[in-house]
């Protein structure tokens, strides 16, 4: 059968396609190239074989529903049967660059499909113009004269259609894609799959143990890998270091070699690689490793409790000046007339994401040709890095992104990848790299320290005129995207995400004062948020209760966006804000998005232990409106997990960090939220409009802790100021305050 | 280093003789030389339940069982809780929609199952208490809760 050269059959791929309700299965080889399998472009492919529709994810699947959500929009410009579509990862390949994620493949910041949005669902009207252009052809009609249902192109005149299957087994002809704009897109009023909830493609693997993650690889012959590394907290980010300033001095492996199984000790420039046959004996190895390391970063010299100290001051400094940006008005000005002003300090600890699956990859190293298994966040990173520290180019690296157990920014991490592909060159072998928790705790991409200091100026009728806020902190750009950054040191956008204000206040002053610390920091879930909405929506109570007025209700006067409006509203519905309490208080706290257009509102309902200082939030009301609603079910599930990560960042995550070295190692000194301790979340969606779309992934992690700090206050009197909210912290700013009298109380740091 | 044994032990209905260092964690026995992978380490230390499996019948967690200790035993995996994805628990997470990231979800459903065994028809306390060395990043807690109780009042009916 002859076939036009721009319309390619498939080649041989082993893929793994997720099916719904079906189970995981390699892509026979065979099968594909068969007639009637057909790409119809980069993101479409039929096998009429199978009668099956694949859409490639450009993204990992993370637990946020990528892998769902994804092939919906690209069925529904389609118009595809949903029961036919199955979803296979794409390859890191420039065609699946993410425009809203520095356009290169990867995801993290709620960026998915915010990023793909556009794109996906143009290639899936791309594909739909595609198949009925060849029917139409087969028919000898005009393809205006033909329409779409459900996997069937129509030609009504006639009374006949023609599957999408049969189509593929056409001789095809293909279109030039830009022909599909924008314009093409049905309006969201004929919306056939978005926006009603279709089962998650990934979940059927999950309940069965099928699901295969970066740790679950198997290469036959393959070695493992254990790494022992610096005391000091390092994870150099391989495309801008080594990491040698931290690494090995001396190595002392006979120990480590005389264990069976143990093939091979590797001096790595920043850490000793134990390479064995099977993961056990490379722990003993590792064990029994003795190394003197260089210790020979800033890190060294960096402790957090002191840091707290020492930027908290900073922070108040006005005459040390950062990066201001956002601006309006004159602060400086209106604070000085100002009949009356407002100050306040807020420090937060670092946190660490702690994934279920701790950092690994596997990589086989082939002549001039590598495979890389991953379960990465970021495949043109993991291409870069790769390439750079094997010497071969990008175009060699094959990227298999894997199932992640937990991202939460970390897997945009690219260490473990460089280290199993070092390694695999070495060993001239496939080699897997498992990293331990107590590694992945002491060597994480901690969330920033920071310190921040917040004032206002007020009106004597009660008008708020200047709002000013300043946070000083290390740079995760500085570490992560350091061309970029050292290009154009602006603004961090994970770092001082948060920070702009929502509020309706004429002279505002927004100031990131960089920090260098040598400690590794990096993309967290809602990253910067996390300490900066602490501040703005702490620090909005505060003014609420200098002026005496109800805090949601000043929200409310402040705002000028509707939307933010309309979530406060409802959630004083939702949650009966107003009703008295007893032994309880609520709180509430908004999050304009920081990205996107996103908007929340969340209600807490704590009660404190006054003995033993611990906080306990009961109920949470949330109220989100993320422009257009895709998948209900996922949006919540989503919502669910970033409220309980807030509620666990707000009580108790905490690194700290001594002379370089995290005191935390696993999850008895870094415990993360168990089944009895998660509150009753009740959600609302509200749908501000699809061209308003935003990620929702990390809309619901930052309001937590100032709407808890702010029910505390309205319980106790006692205002909190520092992250987390540690019942030492709380039980000192109840003893204090019992000192001091209700007057104003700063928490411990 | 300890010893090499060889033990014999019963792993999802098949007799299985094993040859590995006597203090060998069951977890890596199963992962590594059965390919069953989908019992999953998280922090080797039996503090996460992803490793979750069934030792004579009983939820353990496969991390702190050597070799040793296992010999001579029947375990059951996730892979061997049902043949098809049919066990009540599976079929209640998938109508629950339970999973996110799922790495943790193998450990749970061997815990749950562990639970309905002791105890068919639990209270949401008792499931709480029960499900507690358990953790879930993503915080799917109170869709397994639901699923518990769906699968408890199917296995009942």
């Amino acid at each position: 059968m002859e076939r036009r050269d721009f319309l390619k059959r498939t080649g041989l791929t082993l893929g793994f396609l997720v099916a719904p309700g079906g189970l995981l299965r390699v892509v026979d080889a065979h099968a594909c190239g068969e007639e009637g399998d057909v790409d119809l472009n980069a993101w479409v492919h039929i096998s009429n074989s199978e009668n099956t529709i694949t859409v490639k994810c450009p993204t990992a699947e993370m637990g946020q529903g990528n892998y769902t959500a994804i092939p919906l929009l690209v069925a529904e410009e389609l118009d595809a049967d949903w029961r036919t579509i199955r979803v296979e990862q794409a390859p890191a390949e420039k065609a699946y660059a993410n425009p809203d994620d520095f356009n290169v493949q990867g995801v993290g910041g709620t960026r998915a499909t915010q990023g793909y949005w556009r794109t996906v669902r143009l290639a899936g009207a791309q594909a739909r113009a595609i198949l009925i252009l060849n029917a139409a052809r087969e028919w000898g009609v005009s393809p205006a004269e033909c329409n779409t249902e459900p996997n069937n192109v129509v030609h009504a005149a006639a009374g006949r259609k023609m599957s999408y299957m049969e189509v593929a087994k056409l001789d095809n002809v293909t279109l030039d894609a830009s022909l599909i704009t924008e314009k093409h897109l049905k309006p969201s009023s004929q919306w056939r799959l978005i926006g009603r909830d279709a089962r998650r493609l990934d979940v059927p693997l999950k309940v069965t143990g099928q699901a295969r993650y970066g740790i679950d690889v198997q290469i036959p012959g393959m070695l493992y890998a254990s790494i022992l590394r610096p005391p000091v907290a390092a994870l150099p980010q391989p495309l801008y270091g080594d990491g040698a300033e931290n690494g090995p001095m001396k190595v002392d492996s006979a120990e480590a070699l005389k264990i069976e199984g143990v093939v091979k000790v590797v001096e790595l420039p920043h850490a000793v690689a134990v390479v064995g046959t099977d993961y056990w004996a490379t722990v003993l190895g590792k064990r029994a490793l003795k190394v003197e390391w260089r210790n020979g970063s800033l890190a060294s010299q960096y402790d957090s409790e002191a840091k707290k100290r020492e930027w908290a001051t900073l922070a108040a400094d006005r005459a040390l000046k950062g990066r201001t940006f956002g601006n309006a008005g004159d602060f400086d000005a209106a604070f000085k007339t100002a009949a009356q002003t407002l100050s306040a300090d807020y420090v937060t600890d670092h946190a660490h994401h702690a994934c279920m699956e701790p950092f690994n990859a596997t990589a086989s190293m082939m002549h001039n040709d590598m495979e890389l298994w991953s379960p990465t966040q970021g495949q043109t990173w993991a291409q870069q890095v790769c390439a750079k520290v094997t010497g071969l180019t990008e175009d060699k690296i094959r990227v298999h992104t894997t199932f992640l157990g937990g991202g939460f920014g970390a897997k945009t991490e690219q260490l473990p990848n460089a280290e199993t592909a070092m390694l695999s060159k070495i060993m001239d072998k496939a080699v897997k790299v498992i990293w331990s928790r107590e590694d992945d705790i002491k060597h994480g991409a901690y969330r920033p320290l920071a310190a921040q200091h917040l004032d206002a100026a007020i009106a004597a009728d009660g008008r708020v005129l200047g709002w000013s806020h300043r946070v000083v902190a290390d740079s995760v750009l500085a570490r992560v995207r350091k061309t970029a950054w050292d290009q154009n040191p602006a603004i961090d956008s994970a770092v001082a995400v948060g920070m702009t204000q929502p509020y309706g206040i004429p002279n505002r002053h927004h100031e990131f004062v960089h920090q260098a610390s040598g400690v590794p920091v990096g993309y967290w879930n809602a990253v910067g948020s996390g300490y900066t909405i602490f501040a703005v929506e702490s620090f909005v109570d505060e003014v609420a209760a200098k002026l005496g007025k109800d805090p949601l209700q000043l929200r409310i006067d402040l705002l000028t966006d509707t939307r933010g409006k309309a979530v406060l509203e409802r959630v004083r519905k939702l949650s009966d804000w107003s009703r008295p309490h007893d032994g309880m208080a609520m709180g509430v706290a908004y999050n304009h998005g920081g990205r996107g257009h996103g908007q929340i509102a969340q209600v807490v309902e704590v009660s404190v232990n006054r003995s033993s200082g611990a906080i306990r939030v009961h109920n949470v009301w949330a109220v989100a409106d993320s422009g257009a609603v895709l998948q209900p079910r996922h949006l919540r599930q989503q919502l669910e997990t970033g409220i309980i990560w807030g509620v666990s960042a707000a009580l108790r995550e905490q690194v700290t960090i001594k002379d370089g070295v995290v005191r935390q190692s696993s999850f008895n000194d870094y415990p993360v939220p168990r089944m009895d301790e998660i509150p009753e979340i009740h959600i609302e969606l509200l749908q501000g409009g699809p061209e308003l779309l935003s990620g929702a992934g990390q809309l619901g992690v930052a309001p937590m802790a100032p709407a808890i700090a702010n029910a505390v206050y309205r319980l106790t009197g006692a205002r909190l100021r520092a992250l987390p909210m540690l019942p030492e912290r709380m039980k000192l700013a109840l003893g204090v305050m019992q000192g001091l009298g209700k007057q104003r109380i700063d928490s411990a740091t | 280093m300890a010893q090499k044994i060889t033990a014999t032990l019963t792993i999802n209905g098949q007799r299985q003789t094993i040859t590995a260092a006597a203090d060998t964690p069951l977890l890596w026995v199963l992962r590594e030389q059965l390919k069953l992978t989908g019992t999953k380490f998280g922090c080797g230390a039996g503090q996460c339940g992803a490793c979750t499996v069934h030792l004579n019948g009983q939820p353990v967690q496969s991390c702190l069982q050597t070799l040793q200790d296992v010999a001579g035993k029947t375990i059951t995996t996730i892979e061997g809780l049902s043949k098809d994805g049919s066990h009540p628990l599976q079929k209640a997470w998938l109508a629950e929609q339970v999973p996110q990231c799922g790495y943790c979800q193998s450990g749970q459903i061997m815990r749950a199952a562990g639970l309905l065994k002791e105890t068919p028809r639990p209270t949401r306390e008792q499931i709480v208490e029960y499900m507690s060395p358990n953790i879930c990043r993503c915080g799917t807690y109170a869709r397994i809760t639901r699923a518990i109780e769906r699968a408890a009042k199917e296995m009942a009916a």
